[in-house]
């Protein structure tokens, strides 16, 4: 019996692998996503036919509760709430393994760790150090929910002290770890869970909205380690494999988003930034000559006459909607014989991949969306780049200007296509609190207002 | 006379011993018994934790190298499916839900089912949403 479970958590897993690789293209994404709910109910039904679960009146009416309340929440959801949807999912993984840790702990005998009181040393350390984890990210998410629900602002909150208190902390929970696995103590347990949910709460309050993808990887790697973490205590293959891919796969966007704004991983947890001390280093240049202004109606006729338009979508478009209203108008330019394509920033947006799926769901075709290193090079041809709700990531200043916060950032080349649109609500500087100085260029005209607005008069300009 | 008296003895002897390695062997067996749980309280958790740490960095190389291979476009997708992935830690709580009787650890167990439940169902059906979004083009 234990043997056919055991090969049976090995097929769960490979299902995990499997789901992962699937991604690698859209067309064999959803048979990956199949892959993943089989390992999945592979892996409950394994366990629910071990003889350790006598009862199950609790279990089915607890997955019926989450299951149903999974389910609307997914129904309902907007695509661009996705971002918080995915925070707010982070906190529960990071709550249940507080949770199940916590259970382990209380009756050590169902998991054949040992007995109350006398629990293996080695499965103490692996029960703190995922309780720990579970509860950073359990507080950690819900900061980071908030922040991108619009609860609480967006912008970094610093307070003095801020990086000697979340240290000491840190080493108050190693603390408390050495002594549960000394004395077994109840209390000790504990104390590791308020210290660490306090800790998960201060480590993200100071990290800004624009740092939100990095932050939310971060957190979706942390809730890989504590189900691994949990893995080690249940003495369960299944979890750590499981926890290991959820782990490195979050370990590897954020790297990817860190490298999108070329900040180390440290610079970024460490908070702060687009806050006061960014704005006293980049701005203090002033404006640099005029802003051209120009209408729905001189970009439509532009747009209409030119070969080849790129669309740079940003976060300000999944905040005003403008998606489908961009699809039109791309719609309209293909008709009138216009090449499109769009580009997009790998830290576009406010998770890894956000753009992408707003486009797709206004059915942009996923075969006319191009990543930075796919596209840049198209700029110099374009006659038109049209950037909506983007900011930083077309500013020069991340090439040219060495004090810049930004400089050394990756950016999209608009400024060599022959004419820049620039679809903004008024001239405020981006997250990093940089001017761009592209708005000053005389190839560059501004069209002011709300991105879904502005779009769908360019829209109604190009049919007239 | 002597030889009765001895073999007699002998015989006495005999039975002794074999009532003495019985005894030996009942507690042989009892010590064997009794030690089992010890060996899989100490020795045999220590094993796992080498086999538990070997199938973790073997499993970080597969996400290495699978994750690397998602393509960017699809990386909302990915987070989605991880996350609803990661929820594999049902399995603790289910063994903390299952057995019969009611305490503290049931409790736990039984919300930390819910917490996974909405992950689980939430997580793989709106990754499924987004898939189903991506079409190409002309299609």
């Amino acid at each position: 019996m234990e043997t056919l479970s055991a090969l049976l958590y090995l097929v769960a897993s490979i299902c995990f692998i499997m789901a992962l690789r699937g991604l690698s293209s859209p067309e064999t994404s959803r048979q990956g996503n199949i892959y993943g709910m089989v390992g999945m109910t592979i892996a409950i039904l394994t366990t629910l036919a071990s003889p350790i679960v006598q009862s199950y009146w609790m279990i089915v009416l607890g997955i019926a509760i989450g299951g149903a309340i999974g389910y609307v929440v997914a129904k309902k959801i907007e695509m661009t709430a996705l971002p918080q949807l995915v925070a707010a999912f982070h906190s529960l993984v990071g709550l249940a393994a507080v949770f199940v840790a916590l259970a382990a702990f209380y009756s050590p005998a169902a998991y054949g760790i040992g007995l109350p009181g006398a629990i293996a040393k080695g499965s103490l350390i692996e029960m703190a150090l995922g309780t720990a984890v579970g509860a950073i990210t359990f507080t950690g998410s819900i900061v980071a929910f908030a922040k991108l629900q619009g609860l609480v602002t967006g912008k970094p909150l610093v307070f003095p002290m801020q990086h000697p208190l979340n240290a000491a902390l840190g080493v108050l929970t190693v603390i408390l770890i050495i002594w549960l696995v000394q004395s077994n103590s109840t209390t000790a347990m504990w104390l590791i869970i308020l210290v660490a949910l306090a800790l998960g709460f201060l480590l993200i309050l100071p990290i800004g909205g624009a740092d939100m993808p990095v932050v939310i990887s971060m957190l979706n790697s942390y809730s890989g380690w504590a189900a691994c973490g949990i893995g080690f205590t249940l003495q369960n293959n299944l979890l750590i494999i499981t926890g290991a891919l959820v782990g490195s796969s979050g370990a590897i966007l954020s790297y990817i988003m860190c490298k999108g704004m070329n900040r180390s991983i440290f610079n970024v947890i460490l908070g702060g930034f687009g806050g006061e001390a960014a704005a006293g280093s980049g701005p203090a240049k002033g404006p640099q000559g005029s802003v051209k202004a120009g209408s729905a109606e001189d970009a439509a006729y532009i747009m209409k006459n030119a070969q080849s338009v790129i669309i740079v979508p940003g976060y300000g478009m999944a905040v005003a909607q403008a998606q489908h209203a961009l699809r039109e108008m791309a719609d309209v330019l293909k008709h009138e014989g216009v090449d499109v394509k769009y580009a997009i920033h790998p830290v576009a947006g406010r998770m890894p991949g956000h753009m992408n799926v707003l486009l797709a769901e206004a059915n942009v075709p996923y075969d006319e969306v191009f990543e930075l290193e796919d596209i840049n090079r198209d700029f110099g041809t374009a006659d038109v780049a049209f950037v909506i709700g983007a900011n930083d990531v077309t500013n020069p200043a991340a090439k040219t200007d060495p004090t810049s916060p930004i400089y050394g950032m990756p950016i999209l080349d608009v400024e060599k296509a022959k004419t820049v649109f620039f679809i903004k609500r008024g001239m405020a500087a981006g997250y990093a609190g940089v001017e761009n100085e592209l708005f000053f260029r005389p190839n560059t005209m501004m069209l002011f207002g709300d991105a879904k607005k502005v779009t769908e008069e360019v829209v109604k300009a190009m049919e007239a | 006379m002597d030889q009765i008296q001895l073999s007699a003895r002998i015989a006495e002897l005999k039975a002794n011993l074999a009532a003495l390695s019985q005894q030996a062997d009942q507690l042989a067996a009892q010590v064997a018994h009794s030690a089992q749980p010890v060996v899989e309280a100490a020795g045999g958790h220590g094993n796992f934790f080498v086999t538990g740490l070997t199938v973790l960095v073997l499993a970080c190389f597969v996400g290495y190298y699978v994750v690397w291979r998602v393509t960017p476009a699809l990386h909302s997708p990915l987070m989605a499916v991880t996350n609803a992935v990661s929820s594999v830690i049902i399995v603790g709580a289910l063994v903390a839900a299952g057995p019969a009787g009611f305490d503290f650890s049931k409790v736990l167990g039984f919300l930390a089912v819910i917490l996974a439940s909405v992950n689980i169902f939430g997580g793989f059906l709106v990754t499924q949403r987004m898939l189903s979004m991506f079409k190409k083009k002309g299609k």
